[in-house]
C-alpha cells in the first residue's frame, strides 16, 4: 500500500492520540531471604511486604537472563517443580494469573493461601528440603521514553517486529501492573480507536504472555499485528 | 574504536543497540574507573577488555586499572580466593597486612582517579581496600564479585567484610553467591564478546590447522575441558570421566586446554598432577597455553563434539558461556553458575562425579540427533541471554540506579 492510498485509508478512520513507544531496563537485587523448604516459604511470604519482590517473581524475571520454563513460569511455581519436586504445588502455583489480582497484596495473599493448603495436606511435604534454595529477589526498573511516537496502529505494526524487549516488557508485561484493567498498552491504544480494531484486539487478549519468551512473544504479536493489518510494499 | 558497538548490530538486532545508546544518555560523560588485579588471563579480564571500549563508545570516561603487588601480595589473595570458594585456610596476619600495604601504594598511585570518579568497580578481593584509603571519594563505590562465596570461610570473609561493608552496593553473578550486606545487593551474570578472538566465527581451514597442530583426529570424537590448572576446576576428574566412558568403546580423545594466570601461583603444581593422571596416554592432550591463545582455544571448542566444566566451585564458568555460543551441549559440574547454564536435556547436562560425566558422553555420543538439538538450543539461550550487549545494559541499568536514587521505578 503507498503511502498516499495509507493516508486515504488513515483519513477514514476515527483518530487517537498517539501511541508513545516507551523502553525499560530492569535489574535484580537480592534481598539477602530465602527459603528452603515450604514452611520457610511461607514464613517469608508472610512478611513480605516489599510489592517490588512479588512483582518480581511474577513478571520481573521475564526481563531477566534465564532460561525460559515452558510450564512453570513464575519463579514459585518453577522452584515447587524443579526443587522442591512437588509437583502437586507446582501445578496449584502454575494456574495463578497474576494479572487477575487487583493488587500485589492481593496477588501475595493468594500466594500464602497455596502454601497453607499444602501444608494441611501433607505435613511431610512442608518439611521436605529443597533441592537448592528459593532466593528472593527484587528489582529496579528504569524507564525511559524513545522518544517514537506512532499515529495509527497500521504504522505500529510496521514497528513491532523491531521493537526493544524492553519496550515489549513495558508495554505488554509492566503494563498489566500499571492499567486498572490488567491488560496491555496496545490493546488499551486500540481500544481509544472505538471499535475499529475489535477483531485485531479479540486476537491480542488471546495470547498467554507467561508461556514465551520476550523474542517469541515479540513474533506472535507482530504476526498478529500483520495478519490483521497488512501493510503492502 | 568508533562504531565498534554497530558490529554487534547484526548478530543481536539493532534495536538492542539503540536501546544501550538511550540508556547511556544521563551517563554521558560520566566518570567511571574499573580495578582488578591482571590484564591478562581468567575470565575479568577479558570481560574489561571489552567492556571498556564499549562504555567508552557509549559517551561514558570509561578507564581500566590494575592493582599490583608481589608474590606475597599474590599468595595472600589467592588464599581469599580460595577461602571465598570455601577452602578452609586461614590467612596469617603478616600476609593480611601485606595486602593491606600494596592495597595502600596502590592507592596513592591511582588516588587521583579514584578521587575524581564518579563511579568506581573494585572486582574481586584483591583490589577491596582500596576504598579504606579513599577519603576525600566524590562518587560511588561497588564492589563486584565474580567468586562462588556462597559458602565463604568465615574467619577470611569477617576479614574482607569490614572493606566491603563501606562499598555503596555489590554485585554478584548469582543470588546464592550474595553476602547480607548494609547496601544494595545486585545481581549481574557476567557475559562473553561474540566478536572477541575466543568467540567469533573461525574460518574451517584455522581450525583444521589447530586440530593437525595438536596431532587431534577429526574422524574421532574430541571432548575438551578449556580453564585454567586449578582444582576447583577438577581437571583430574575429567582425566577419569574420560577413561571411564572410553572404556565403554568410544574411540574419545580428550584435550585438557588452560593456562595459568599472573595472580594464580598454584597453577603449574595442578598441571603435574594432571599430567601425571594422563600417564602419557597419546590420546589425553594436556596444552599448556599462552594467555593470548584466544583463537586456539576457539578453535579447539569448535573441534570438540561435547565440551566439559566439570568444576567442584565455579564462579559463574564462561568457558561453559563460551561452547554452548559454539553450539556444543556442556556436561557440567553441578555448582556456581553452571547451574544457570545447564539445563539437563536443554542444553547439556549437570552431574556431580566422574561416573556422571562418563554416563553423559556415553549418552551423547549415542544419540547424535539429540546433540545437535541441544546444540542449538543451547547456542539461541547465550544468544538471547549471556552476551556481552545485555551485560552492558545491565551495568548501565546500575549506573543509572546508583547515581539516581534508589526507588524500585526510575523514570528517566
Amino acid at each position: 500500500m503507498g503511502i498516499a492510498a495509507r493516508l486515504a485509508n488513515i483519513q477514514g478512520k476515527k483518530m487517537s492520540d498517539p501511541f508513545a513507544i516507551t523502553d525499560c531496563a530492569l535489574i535484580a537485587i537480592a534481598t539477602g531471604e530465602k527459603a528452603q523448604n515450604i514452611r520457610e516459604m511461607h514464613n517469608r511470604l508472610m512478611r513480605t511486604y516489599d510489592d517490588g519482590v512479588i512483582y518480581y517473581h511474577f513478571w520481573g524475571g521475564l526481563l531477566r537472563p534465564h532460561f525460559v520454563d515452558r510450564e512453570y513460569q513464575n519463579h514459585f511455581a518453577g522452584w515447587a517443580y524443579h526443587d522442591l519436586h512437588d509437583r502437586r504445588l507446582a501445578e496449584k502455583l502454575s494456574i495463578i494469573n497474576p494479572a487477575h489480582y487487583s493488587s500485589i497484596e492481593d496477588l501475595r495473599q493468594e500466594l500464602i493461601e497455596v502454601f497453607e493448603e499444602r501444608m494441611d495436606e501433607d505435613d511431610s511435604a512442608s518439611r521436605a528440603e529443597a533441592e537448592h534454595p528459593f532466593f528472593f529477589m527484587r528489582s529496579q526498573i528504569v524507564v525511559f521514553d524513545t522518544h517514537l511516537r506512532v499515529a495509527t496502529p497500521e504504522e505500529l505494526t510496521g514497528l513491532i517486529p523491531d521493537l526493544s524487549l524492553g519496550s515489549l516488557f513495558y508495554h505488554f508485561i509492566d503494563s498489566r501492573r500499571r492499567s486498572p484493567s490488567g491488560g496491555d498498552d496496545f490493546s488499551e491504544w486500540l481500544k481509544s480507536w472505538g471499535d475499529q480494531y475489535q477483531n485485531l484486539l479479540d486476537e491480542i487478549l488471546t495470547i498467554d504472555p507467561y508461556f514465551n519468551s520476550l523474542i517469541e512473544l515479540r513474533e506472535v504479536l507482530a504476526a498478529i499485528f500483520n495478519s490483521y493489518l497488512k501493510i503492502e510494499d | 574504536m568508533a562504531g565498534i558497538l554497530n558490529h554487534y548490530g547484526p548478530i543481536v538486532g539493532a534495536n538492542v543497540i539503540d536501546h544501550l545508546r538511550q540508556l547511556a544518555e544521563p551517563l554521558q560523560g560520566m566518570k567511571v574507573v574499573h580495578v582488578n588485579s591482571t590484564r591478562e588471563g581468567g575470565g575479568v579480564a577479558e570481560i574489561l577488555h571489552r567492556l571498556i571500549p564499549l562504555k567508552q563508545e557509549l559517551g561514558l570516561d570509561a578507564s581500566w586499572e590494575i592493582v599490583s603487588g608481589d608474590s606475597q601480595f599474590y599468595q595472600c589473595t589467592k588464599k581469599m580466593h580460595n577461602a571465598l570458594q570455601g577452602n578452609r585456610d586461614g590467612i596469617s596476619d603478616e600476609l593480611l597486612r601485606h595486602y593491606e600495604a600494596a592495597n595502600g601504594d596502590n592507592f596513592e598511585r591511582l588516588k587521583d582517579q579514584l578521587q575524581e570518579a564518579d563511579i568506581v568497580f573494585i572486582h574481586d578481593p584483591q583490589p577491596a581496600p582500596l576504598l579504606k584509603y579513599c577519603q576525600t571519594r566524590r562518587g560511588k563505590w561497588i564492589w563486584r564479585c565474580h567468586i562462588d562465596a556462597s559458602r565463604p570461610y568465615r574467619p577470611v570473609w569477617k576479614y574482607l567484610q569490614n572493606f566491603i561493608t563501606e562499598y555503596d552496593a555489590s554485585i554478584y553473578s548469582l543470588p546464592a553467591f550474595a553476602q547480607p550486606m548494609p547496601h544494595p545487593l545486585y545481581i549481574i551474570p557476567p557475559s562473553i564478546d561474540p566478536l572477541s578472538d575466543k568467540n567469533i566465527a573461525l574460518d574451517p581451514t584455522e581450525i583444521q590447522e589447530v586440530c593437525t597442530g595438536y596431532g587431534l583426529d577429526p574422524e574421532r570424537p574430541i571432548i575438551s575441558q578449556v580453564s585454567r590448572f586449578d582444582r576447583f576446576k577438577d581437571p583430574v576428574g575429567v582425566i577419569r570421566a574420560y577413561r571411564m566412558a572410553k572404556a565403554f568403546g568410544p574411540p574419545l580423545q580428550l584435550v585438557l586446554a588452560g593456562g595459568t594466570a599472573a595472580d594464580d601461583p598454584e597453577g603449574e603444581e595442578v598441571l603435574a598432577e594432571v599430567k601425571s593422571e594422563a600417564q602419557d596416554d597419546p590420546d589425553v592432550h594436556v596444552l599448556l597455553l599462552p594467555p593470548d591463545a584466544h583463537r586456539t582455544i576457539n578453535a579447539i571448542q569448535r573441534l570438540s563434539t561435547i565440551v566439559l566444566q566439570k568444576s567442584i566451585k565455579e564462579g559463574f564458568g564462561l568457558t561453559v558461556t563460551e561452547a554452548l555460543w559454539k553450539g556444543k551441549p556442556v556436561i557440567g559440574g553441578d555448582a556456581g553458575g553452571i547451574r544457570l547454564q545447564v539445563v539437563n536435556h536443554q542444553t547439556g547436562f549437570l552431574v556431580n562425579t566422574a561416573e556422571g560425566a562418563a554416563l553423559r558422553i556415553r549418552y551423547l555420543l549415542k544419540h547424535r540427533d539429540r546433540l545437535k538439538e541441544i546444540g542449538e538450543t543451547a547456542r539461541n539461550f547465550v544468544l538471547e541471554n549471556y552476551l556481552l550487549t545485555r551485560h552492558i545494559r545491565e551495568y548501565l541499568t546500575l549506573m543509572v540506579a546508583v547515581v539516581g536514587n534508589s526507588a524500585d521505578r526510575i523514570e528517566l
